[in-house]
């Protein structure tokens, strides 16, 4: 708890109280961002580091406290104000304009000008050069709703840095990025750190945390636990200052990869030749009952576009799918669900969350849908789903009538995994399903689909987090530039094993274990 | 407290303070007689010619939800108004019960296929709502004096007229009418989960299509039930007259719709739909054509008029304006002699979070 008070903080946030209706975001929290040091805000989801961070930037007022910056007294009136500040922040919902340009998304608000107003070369010139500083290489002429979420991620990150900031916030920026990324990220943020700016970062990504940061603030239910030096803080002494307990991440989930499946019958799902022209080549994809099918694969490889194939959120052109032995025209969503077949989008925001109805509106939706409009759920029976979930899940507040769009960005993505097992599917898609879900419930999550599978569930299961994949899958399919380059058996590969292989495998390998 | 919070309490402050100030600049304005036992006065009046805009603007409210809008229920009024009275025009026996059902089932089945043909444009071809509905605004009249020959129709025919002028008990028929209109649509939309993939679907289609509801019969059957009204508004609207006039039926009512669905607290943005709100902003907007009668306003200006009060009615709904009001009086309290800015906790704090939520 030794905090050196050398440096004088650049952002001081003193006794700082926010309360919505019906729950107390913030109370009392207190907060200092020094200049050039890296400070990680952590918390379980609802934990109010968002609020903060809200509060910090003048999204939301602040019902008690004090925010001081530069020495300054300030109560910022929005987001712009506190960017002429220099306090510059990506949030944690990508919040950019899907159907302008990538260029013009970077440069919003900083347009270069020439004669004529807006000189439009040189402001994708300039895009150009802040996102090459991401090693990133788009066509900055493109739509940014062309793009996968992980891509628009980094556009907004781009585009924080464009402000010349003494401040930049970032919550969870990392969470859809893959490992080749996160260490371009940290290059710049380890640059901009050294030359005086002041970072707080957020994620629940503990190995990165630790990675990065010189401080951690802990937070619980919207109180201060306290701030550490980050080498006076070791791991299970985080994770305790979190959730307030001490938390067995991973003895449930032991031998979950080595549960047998049985492959002889027939197939639950199986996808022949399966692709789309420019989004995936024709691959060939097989899941079991009770199996667990991991895709791995870089940002970009063709992970997310796969699986949309198989679900019929986009249309295949390419290869037929069968789903239990049956030939099964997919080419919309409607054609999977009839079938048994649930799907988890990764972009919560734009596919998930339909903000203003209430939790246990979302909750039901699925079920609903698949009934017909005329069949409505009596009320006896949303409740039961919802209480069961809402238990299940550990949703946090546990309130089910409150639009979900208040709810904290992970309690968000349980409701919506509550949505596709309420709908008691007999083969789960899980694109990124523990994006942004703190250690606690990743470990719930991670334990419920083990549960599941283990009962007869079939699952595909995407994650950025490789860890993840070889811990609860049995079988891993992986992808590169849009092609499935092979299978592995994730008992015999190890991370680094797996990350070489998604790496290199491609170039040289015809097709592993297959 | 949890009264303010209501997102009906605005609505219905906003007619009540109308009617007050109605009554206080002229008492007859709430007047109520009893003749021949039936009831007249004004408010009677108000609640008979409610009928049209009420149907009218109960489509809308539902084609809105679904993020569209239909600006051709004006020109489906006129068809059917049309279609209705030339039917009765043209028959041997225009006094007869069969005659008047058969026009008014005929007429009702015309305007339901002018709103499948919007749903289509809308839901299947995926062309934008405002244009879409815009083809038939602009057609729907000229088809309409193409049923009715050019001319205006009129016709005698006391079934027909009986329902908009005649009496059930105590009040008009027309007023029974939209009541059991408004019951079934909010039967049929809250007792199925009809109104939840509604919204639903103008609040994240993507999501909703992901989650496997069916957002084109959903947005589709909006039109429909919007055709469908704006032809009933129609018949109610001839009735009236006992006249086809396809040039002025229903004549700028998409126009006076969207204002009334709009101060019942529906946003235009598509979502949350609420039917007994469009109730009470039809209600706002017939009372306030009254007022205007009442105070006597010379026909030139009563468009300003209008305008004026609903702006004022509109400022007063807005969030943001209670936010600056809560602001203001706050910092009034707070610091009665120095001008110095609103900061740390209190009101305004309060205000900007109440802000955040309604949008
Ligand atoms: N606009 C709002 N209206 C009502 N409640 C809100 C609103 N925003 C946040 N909350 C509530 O405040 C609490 C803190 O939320 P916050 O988003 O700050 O959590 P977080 O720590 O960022 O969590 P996560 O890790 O899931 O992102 C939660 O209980 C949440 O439900
Ligand atoms: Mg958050």
């Amino acid at each position: 708890m030794t905090v050196d008070t050398d440096v004088r903080p650049l952002v001081s946030m003193r006794g700082i109280t926010i309360a919505f209706p019906g729950v107390l975001a913030l109370d009392g929290v207190d907060f200092f961002l020094r200049p050039g040091e890296v400070h990680s805000l952590m918390g379980e989801n609802g934990a109010g580091k968002s609020t903060l961070i809200k509060a910090l930037t003048g999204v939301y007022a602040i019902d008690a406290g004090t925010i001081e910056v530069a020495d300054e007294e300030r109560d910022f009136a929005s987001t712009a104000d506190a960017q002429a500040a220099g306090i510059s922040t990506v949030y944690q919902e990508v919040n950019l304009c899907a159907n302008l340009s990538v260029g013009e998304n970077v440069m919003l608000g900083h347009e270069p000008r020439g004669f004529a107003g807006i000189s439009w070369n040189a402001v994708h010139r300039e895009a150009a050069r802040h996102l090459a500083s991401l090693g990133l290489d788009l066509d900055t002429r493109s739509p940014l709703a062309s793009h996968s979420i992980a891509i628009q991620q980094l556009v907004a990150i781009s585009r924080a840095m464009v402000l010349d900031a003494k401040v930049l916030i970032l919550d969870e920026p990392t969470s859809s990025l893959d490992r080749g990324e996160v260490e371009q990220l940290f290059a710049v943020i380890r640059s901009l750190r050294d030359r005086g700016v002041a970072i707080l970062f957020v994620s629940h990504f503990l190995e990165q945390v630790y990675e990065i940061s010189d401080r951690i603030t802990v937070l619980r239910n919207g109180a201060l636990i306290g701030e550490y030096l980050v080498e006076d803080l070791p791991r299970e002494a985080l994770v305790t200052a979190m959730i307030g307990r001490e938390l067995d991440e991973l003895s449930a989930l032991s031998g979950a990869a080595e549960r047998a499946i049985d492959r002889t019958g027939t197939p639950v799902l199986s996808a022949e030749g399966v692709g789309r022209k420019g989004v995936l080549e024709p691959a060939d994809l097989d899941v079991f009952e009770g199996e667990v099918v991991g895709i791995a694969g870089l940002l970009g490889s063709g992970r997310t576009e796969m699986v949309r194939l198989l679900y019929g959120a986009d249309k295949a052109d390419a290869g037929q799918i069968s789903v239990g032995g049956e030939r099964a025209k997919m080419h919309a969503p409607r054609h999977a669900i009839d079938r048994g077949i649930a799907f988890s989008s990764e972009n919560r925001r734009a596919e998930g969350v339909v903000a203003e109805l209430s939790v246990a509106e979302n909750m039901i939706l699925g079920v609903q849908a698949q009934r017909g409009w005329m069949r409505r759920l009596s009320k006896a029976e949303q409740d039961a789903i919802v209480a069961e979930y809402m238990e299940a899940l550990g949703v946090r507040p546990a309130d089910p009538t409150v639009p979900i769009g208040t709810l904290s960005g992970g309690n968000q993505q349980k409701v919506l995994l509550a949505r596709w097992l309420a709908m008691q599917p007999r083969l789960l898609i899980l694109d990124e399903p523990t994006r942004g879900i703190d250690v606690g419930a990743k470990a719930d999550i991670q334990r419920k689909v083990a549960q599941l599978a283990a009962e007869g569930l079939s699952v595909v299961f995407i994650s950025s987090e490789l860890e993840e994949v070889l811990r609860i899958t049995q079988r891993l399919a992986v992808l590169r530039d849009r092609r499935k380059i092979g299978e592995l058996d994730p008992t015999e590969v190890d991370l680094d094993g797996l990350v070489d292989y998604i790496a290199n495998a491609g170039h040289t390998e015809r097709s592993a274990t297959r | 407290m949890t009264l303010l919070k209501h997102r009906l309490f605005w609505p219905v402050a906003a007619l009540v303070t109308l009617v007050v100030v109605n009554v206080i600049a002229n008492p007859n304005f709430a007047k109520v007689t009893m003749r021949d036992g039936d009831l007249y006065g004004n408010p009677v009046t108000i609640l008979r010619e409610s009928a049209p805009l009420m149907l009218v603007a109960l489509g809308m409210t539902l084609v809105i939800a679904t993020r569209g809008i239909d600006l051709s229920v004006g020109a489906v009024m006129a068809v059917s108004g049309a279609v209705s009275l030339t039917i009765i025009a043209d028959s041997p026996d225009p006094g007869s019960l069969g005659t008047v059902t058969v026009a008014i089932v005929v007429a009702v089945l015309v305007a339901l296929v002018l709103g499948a043909w919007n749903g289509f444009l809308v839901s299947v071809l995926g062309i934008q709502p405002i244009i879409a509905t815009l083809v038939l605004m602009l057609a729907g009249r000229g088809v309409a004096l193409l049923i009715t020959g050019g001319a205006i129709t009129t016709v005698t025919s006391a079934p027909y007229k009986f329902l908009s002028n005649g009496y059930l008990i105590l009040l008009p028929v027309a007023f029974f009418i939209w009541v059991a209109v408004v019951a079934i649509v909010a039967l049929v939309e809250r007792r199925t989960a009809l109104g939840m993939l509604t919204e639903s679907v103008g609040i994240n289609p993507e999501a909703s299509r992901l989650a496997g509801v069916r957002s084109r019969g959903i947005i589709w059957a909006a039109y429909m039930v919007s055709g469908l009204l704006a032809g009933v508004a129609g018949i109610i609207n001839a009735s009236n007259t006992m006249a086809a006039d396809s040039n002025n039926a229903g004549y700028l009512i998409e126009l006076y719709a969207i204002l009334a669905v709009v101060l019942g607290g529906t946003s235009l943005m598509g979502g949350k739909f609420s039917i007994a709100g469009t109730v009470i902003g039809v209600l706002t907007v017939t009372t306030l054509d009254k007022t205007i009668q009442f105070f006597g306003v010379p026909p030139a200006q009563s468009p300003v008029f209008f305008a004026v009060v609903v702006v004022i009615v509109v400022l007063v709904q807005s969030p943001r304006v209670h936010a600056w009001g809560r602001a203001a009086s706050a910092r009034m309290r707070r610091t009665p002699s120095s001008g110095e800015p609103p900061t740390g906790p209190g009101a305004a704090s309060a205000a900007k979070k109440h802000e955040e939520v309604a949008a």
